[in-house]
């Protein structure tokens, strides 16, 4: 966070109650917001018509060539002795069925189809491989340049040297993070407004090797860049090899989203959507913090939570995103 | 609980079906496949600045040829004319080259053995997405331009072919000059040393070194040079063209 960009709006309005110190920060700046949503839109329409390309020939290979027998994923139909359509799912030597979902579903009437990915995972639904390029190609066109925006934009803006590349705090306080995470413990002062160790690694792990990475594995599949290509894909085992990393990497996205979806819903879903939508964010600056404030820390008022009186007086602050519990205010998934 | 989950994953199914139905009616109308098609352009014209036209395909080694050649699409032409010609082991076979040339030709294969030839290991990636190894032999496309003499308002060389994709609709596919004298396009008469079986295209197929599979015309019949495709199938340069898949295959 910029701190010295941060704008901050007082929306504690004058109440007989004692006003709790509450404030509306201006966390992400407009460009930030719209290139993330427009990369929330780029990478979603990208998976779902990677999904339909891949169903064009629904196995994965290791090397330059796809040998048969030589699959290493394979999504694939047979019928049984009744005639009906089995969808097998084979990693390695391993097989599972997976009729249904995987290698046979449902089409849009009904009727079991050989496909790899069922149809509501693809785009085009139907199996419509010359459609799904065009979606595929006209959205790396947009991840591409909007990813390119961004890093430029947080260079220039040092949002990336500030708030996404790690201090030497940042590695002291690694395994106090990793302990806050599987805890589901966030915070909620100031601190919030600062990336953590974990959700900075994070970061940086999604932008510099899986959106570089998918973007180099999907040009060495490419016949004409591999022209001058070559040796990266020759170093990355082979074009097929090249066609699974890519894969493997899509997949890597839906994890990063699953888990960054869910501590978005954790950590105060409606003041997270704000913040990445108007751009505000609430924090509750009553300096009630997860219970621990690493000295160096951009901290409003870094205070300990043990001193912490649980009866004190910031008790009164009432936050939709920190339910009202004694000490440190701890969210947990709602189910 | 399971109320709520049930809810949310009708909500979360509910959303992507939303999302798959515009996506299928844009998918369908007419100006948004134009739109995502724009990439096309965007992607040739950035490749060619990335990889420029003198650019070489990776060539492989022997040992890296796959054992079986993958034959995709047509196997075995049924049309009377071809049927006749395979049924003589193609020696009344000849090429066809017409269109925007000087000198108007037929050449049998011994004639295009009598050009330059070359003989090159390299790699062809179907639009599907597997890939196969082969060694190709065969005749410069620049060498049967140079020998029939290209009118300078040619701009496109057509492939006719002798296999039929649905009735009256036969094969077709087109490169632009500079494709066609890159020195990786070949007409291929061989495949890994013995003469091209006729599920990988006997007796000639055409092999662009740095373009998709579906670029590979086999069965050639007749090569054409033209100054515009319009009138040719559905004017987009080629069978598969004329389904929605892109001309600019490099990608």
């Amino acid at each position: 966070m910029n701190m010295e960009n941060v704008a901050v709006a007082d929306i504690s309005v004058p109440t007989p109650e004692p006003a709790p110190s509450r404030q509306l920060v201006y966390r992400h700046t407009l460009p930030i917001r719209i290139m993330h949503w427009v990369n929330v839109i780029a990478l979603s329409l990208m998976f779902f018509s990677g999904l339909q390309i891949f169903n064009a020939h629904p196995n994965l290979y290791w090397g330059n060539r796809s040998d048969k027998g030589r699959e290493i994923l394979s999504l694939s139909a047979h019928r049984d002795s009744a005639g009906n359509l089995v969808g097998t799912t084979s990693i390695g030597h391993h097989q599972i069925t997976t009729t249904g979902v995987l290698g046979v579903s449902k089409d849009s009437d009904g009727t079991p189809t050989v496909r790899g990915f069922p149809s509501w995972l693809t785009v085009p639904g139907p199996a419509w491989l010359a459609m799904g390029r065009r979606w595929h190609f006209f959205f790396a066109w947009v991840f591409v340049l909007n990813g390119l925006c961004y890093v430029g934009y947080s260079l220039v803006k040092r949002h990336l040297q500030r708030d996404l590349w790690p201090t030497g705090a940042d590695w002291r306080g690694v395994g106090r993070s990793i302990f806050d995470h599987i805890r589901f413990k966030h915070p909620h002062g100031a601190e919030a407004l600062r990336y953590n160790i974990l959700q900075r690694l994070a970061y940086l792990t999604v932008i510099f090797i899986f959106g570089v990475g998918i973007v180099l594995m999907g040009l060495a599949m490419s016949p004409r860049m591999d022209a001058v290509l070559s040796p990266l894909v020759e170093a990355v085992g082979g074009r097929q090899s090249a066609r699974t990393i890519h894969f493997i990497i899509a997949w890597a996205f839906v994890a990063f989203v699953l888990i960054h979806v869910f501590e978005v819903l954790i950590s105060g879903v409606f003041n997270q959507l704000r913040g990445m939508i108007t751009g505000y964010y609430r924090v509750d600056t009553s300096a009630r913090t997860t219970g621990r404030s690493d000295k160096g820390l951009v901290v409003a008022k870094p205070v300990d939570a043990e001193e912490i009186d649980p009866a004190g007086p910031d008790t009164s602050v009432v936050d939709e995103a920190t339910p009202h519990e004694t000490t440190a205010a701890e969210e947990r998934p709602h189910d | 609980m399971t109320d709520r989950r049930s809810f949310l994953r009708m909500a979360i199914m509910g959303t992507a079906g939303i999302v798959v139905a515009g996506c299928d009616r844009i998918s369908q109308s007419r100006w948004g496949t134009r739109v995502l098609g724009s990439a096309e352009g965007l992607n040739r014209r950035v490749q060619a600045l990335l990889a420029p036209s003198s650019a070489m395909a990776k060539e492989y080694s022997e040992a890296d040829i796959s054992s079986v050649f993958h034959p995709n699409g047509t196997t075995m032409p049924t049309t009377p004319t071809y049927q006749a010609l395979l049924a003589n082991r193609f020696r009344d076979y000849k090429l066809q080259v017409d269109g925007l040339v000087s000198r108007p030709t037929k050449l049998s294969i011994d004639d295009l053995k009598k050009l330059d030839t070359r003989t090159q290991i390299t790699r062809h990636d179907c639009v599907e997405g597997w890939s196969a190894i082969g060694k190709w032999q065969g005749t410069l496309l620049s060498a049967l331009l140079d020998h029939v003499g290209v009118d300078p308002q040619a701009r496109f060389v057509v492939f006719h072919c002798f296999d039929e994709m649905d009735a009256g609709m036969p094969y077709y596919e087109s490169v632009d000059i500079a494709e066609a004298r890159h020195p990786q396009t070949l007409l291929a008469f061989a495949l890994n040393d013995k003469p091209l079986p006729v599920a990988n295209g006997a007796p000639l197929r055409l092999r662009v070194g740095r373009q998709l599979g579906y670029k590979q015309a086999k069965y050639l019949s007749r090569i054409e040079l033209v100054k515009s495709f319009d009138a040719i199938g559905d004017g987009k340069g080629g069978y598969w063209e004329d389904q929605g898949y892109e001309w600019y295959a490099g990608i």
